[in-house]
């Protein structure tokens, strides 16, 4: 091929897309109320991308260690020992029939609420090099974030039926099926609420550095509010009738109780058990939940426009 | 009839540079940053339109809003004011491997990087081998990216890059790295590209690149676009405002032989900044020594503007040995003709002792055009005759 042969000039080459194909407007504002659906069917073209975020993040996390996916299960049950042996024995909070998967039910769901915040705040600013060169939905960063920590969860969860094995076959307690959708309902009310914060701290995190230390002391705040080693009736005959409402608000509290509803049926019928309307409840979280997560992922939408020259 | 594949509407952009980025920083300082912050205006009402099967060059020295224009037609960047519409599928080469991972391997990246520039698994699959067959690194394929050579990991992103059926590629700057067979095969694939009708657009420093693959050319100053036009147009008007630049850069300092009145001319004796191929052209100027100097020797090279030596000769070469000189002397080389093509060129002359360092050197003393009519590419103006049998 000759130099002067490469100039293409004026002659058209073979036409890609349908010559008349009407020219879309990129980046074009949306306005705050609507756009949801087109971020929507965007992520879900890139559905594929997603998939592969998810894989990288569980790859990089652990290569090169010869473990590799036993760490992330080792943590949560070095912590269930301790807690079981400090709170359960050396405190006398034993009187939780078997306490270990009690414990268990809160850790599980705690760990992959505070992977999932913990991880997304972080992914927008980690990921800068690709935000700042390649254009794809950057909502994919903090959902990305959500994937690899519901793929830790699967593992977790492993652990807690061979528990309920063990201990049903001890108390001759087994999970009532019937509660099966509970766990279910919660799980979802988790994911999407850890989405919904994960994103708006994910935005914010680029313009505000602090945000990713600030969330290790509201997490830890956070798990103290939670009853994941203590149990609710406690707090309901310590705190006043109206902090106890407020305690209840909490979106994990309502998690974790369905977790124990079916995981940990030792517990059932017993005072250690949370008495109030657990469907109820998750119902109600889950719609405030999607509310909050469309308003946060306007609030991303807005935000991201400027992500690649504040990085 | 072709509609545009790419229309810019006044296209403006707005930096605001903010130093505090601590949440503590910020509330000590939020009144004063506020009052404080800069404004910088990256882009400039910038308007635009781009034919299916063009090839694009933006060209502009640092800071004058290529990247950025790039970066608001590949979506990365939203501009402030205006908007930008386009259509087809697009490729940005913004940074090759951007989203490479150094603790995986070659062929982990190589789906990774493939997803992220919008390809499927199933297409991944079909290309693999290609992709690995032009990177030419099968070897270390299933090796950690952290462990490879800077080439091999341009090589496989790049590998990689050609691979996505674009109908749009911006191309930014990434034509620089990598050995020369490389960049020869880079810029084999673009010219693929254009003969596919497929339509580029290019930031460069490199004239010559410019020059030699777009057909149309964007010059931006400040954020504004200063020409639209003609590549051979737009590089002129690039190396005039450049020349500009330089020669508010002269020195004063005290020579025992001092150099002055630097000028070229042409077959009428007079100076001209462009002068057309081929004719006579000289270069004349003054020595002012203060006490005698006798063992003296006066030189000029002749340079264009990427710093290549076209040619250089001085007294010494020439066997003619000068007078001591007192006062002013005029010195004058003359060429009959000179046969270099299009372009800026520029003048560096020196006075020397016969052995040791300079009395008196200025680079890019002056400077001059050569206009020429033929568009070849190159550094000599060559007259060639075709003959086909």
């Amino acid at each position: 091929m000759t130099v002067a042969s490469t100039r293409p000039g004026t002659t058209a080459g073979p036409a890609f897309s349908e010559p008349d194909t009407p020219l879309q407007r990129i980046n074009a504002p949306r306005g705050f109320w609507r756009g949801s659906t087109d971020t929507l069917a965007e992520i879900w073209r890139y559905r594929e991308l997603l998939g592969n975020l998810v894989r990288k993040e569980l790859k990089v996390k652990y290569k090169d260690s010869v473990l590799g996916f036993v760490w992330s299960l080792l943590m949560p049950l070095v912590q269930l020992g301790v807690y079981w042996l400090v709170i359960g024995k050396f405190l006398g909070a034993g009187a939780i029939p078997t306490y270990g998967v009690y414990i268990f039910c809160g850790l599980a769901t705690w760990t992959l609420f505070s992977e999932v915040l913990s991880t997304a705040t972080t992914s927008v600013v980690f990921n800068a090099g690709l935000v700042k060169k390649v254009y794809f939905p950057r909502e994919l960063f903090p959902l990305a974030a959500v994937g690899a920590a519901l793929v830790n969860f699967c593992f977790q969860l492993v652990i807690l039926l061979v528990a309920d094995v063990i201990a049903g076959a001890s108390s001759g307690k087994w999970p009532n099926i019937e509660y099966l959708p509970m766990p279910i309902l919660g799980l979802i009310v988790l994911v999407v609420w850890a989405a919904g914060i994960g994103m708006l701290l994910s935005a914010a995190n680029v313009y505000l550095r602090d945000i990713e230390h600030l969330i290790g002391v509201v997490l830890m705040l956070w798990f103290w509010v939670t009853p994941i080693i203590y149990n609710v009736t406690r707090v309901s005959t310590t705190l006043p009738r109206a902090l106890y409402q407020v305690y209840l608000m909490n979106p994990m509290a309502a998690v974790v109780f369905s977790f124990q509803k079916f995981f940990w049926p030792q517990g059932s019928g017993t005072p250690y058990e949370f008495s109030g309307d657990i469907y109820g409840r998750l119902g109600l979280l889950l719609v405030f939940g999607l509310v909050f997560l469309w308003l946060a992922q306007r609030v991303f939408a807005r935000a991201q426009g400027n992500f690649a020259q504040e990085l | 009839m072709n509609q545009p594949v790419i229309r810019v509407t006044d296209v403006s952009k707005k930096f605001v540079i903010r130093k505090d980025k601590s949440l503590k920083e910020r509330l000590v300082n939020s009144r004063r940053s506020r009052a404080h912050a800069e404004e910088f205006w990256a882009l400039r009402d910038v308007n635009l339109e781009l034919d299916p099967g063009h090839t694009l060059g933006l060209i502009g020295g640092n800071g004058s809003g290529k990247s950025t224009l790039l970066k608001i037609i590949g979506g990365i960047l939203t501009p402030t004011t205006g908007y930008v519409e386009r259509r087809g599928r697009l490729a940005a080469l913004l940074e090759l491997g951007a989203g490479f991972h150094g603790d995986l391997t070659g062929r982990e990246n190589v789906y990774l990087n493939a997803s992220i520039l919008g390809l499927s698994k199933a297409q991944t699959d079909r290309y693999f081998d290609s992709i690995v067959d032009f990177s030419g690194i099968e070897q270390f394929i299933d090796t950690q990216v952290k462990f490879y050579s800077s080439g091999m990991y341009v090589r496989l992103a790049f590998a990689v890059a050609i691979h996505v059926d674009p109908e749009i590629l911006l191309v930014d700057e990434v034509l620089a790295v990598g050995d020369e067979p490389f960049q020869r095969k880079c810029l084999d694939r673009i010219k693929q590209f254009q003969g596919e009708g497929r339509t580029i657009i290019l930031v460069t420093h490199s004239l010559e690149q410019v020059r030699q693959m777009c057909d149309r050319v964007v010059l931006l100053n400040s954020g504004q676009m200063v020409v639209d036009g003609d590549p051979g147009e737009a590089v002129r008007h690039f190396r005039e405002a450049n020349s500009e630049q330089d020669h508010a850069l002269q020195e004063h300092t005290e020579h025992a032989l001092t150099i002055s009145g630097v000028r070229t001319f042409g077959d009428d004796g007079k100076q001209h900044p462009i002068y057309p191929v081929g004719t006579p052209l000289g270069v004349e100027f003054q020595v002012t020594a203060e006490h005698e100097v006798s063992d003296w020797a006066a030189g000029i090279a002749l340079t264009d503007a990427s710093g290549l030596l076209i040619y250089g000769t001085n007294t010494v070469l020439q066997e003619i040995t000068p007078e001591p000189v007192t006062g002013k002397r005029t010195v004058r080389f003359r060429f009959d003709q000179l046969p270099v093509s299009d372009g800026q060129y520029f003048i560096d002359v020196a006075v020397h002792p016969k052995m040791g360092s300079d009395y008196h050197r200025i680079a890019r003393a002056a400077s001059f055009q050569i206009s020429n009519d033929a568009n070849d590419p190159g550094v000599v103006a060559l007259n060639p005759h075709v003959e086909i049998e």
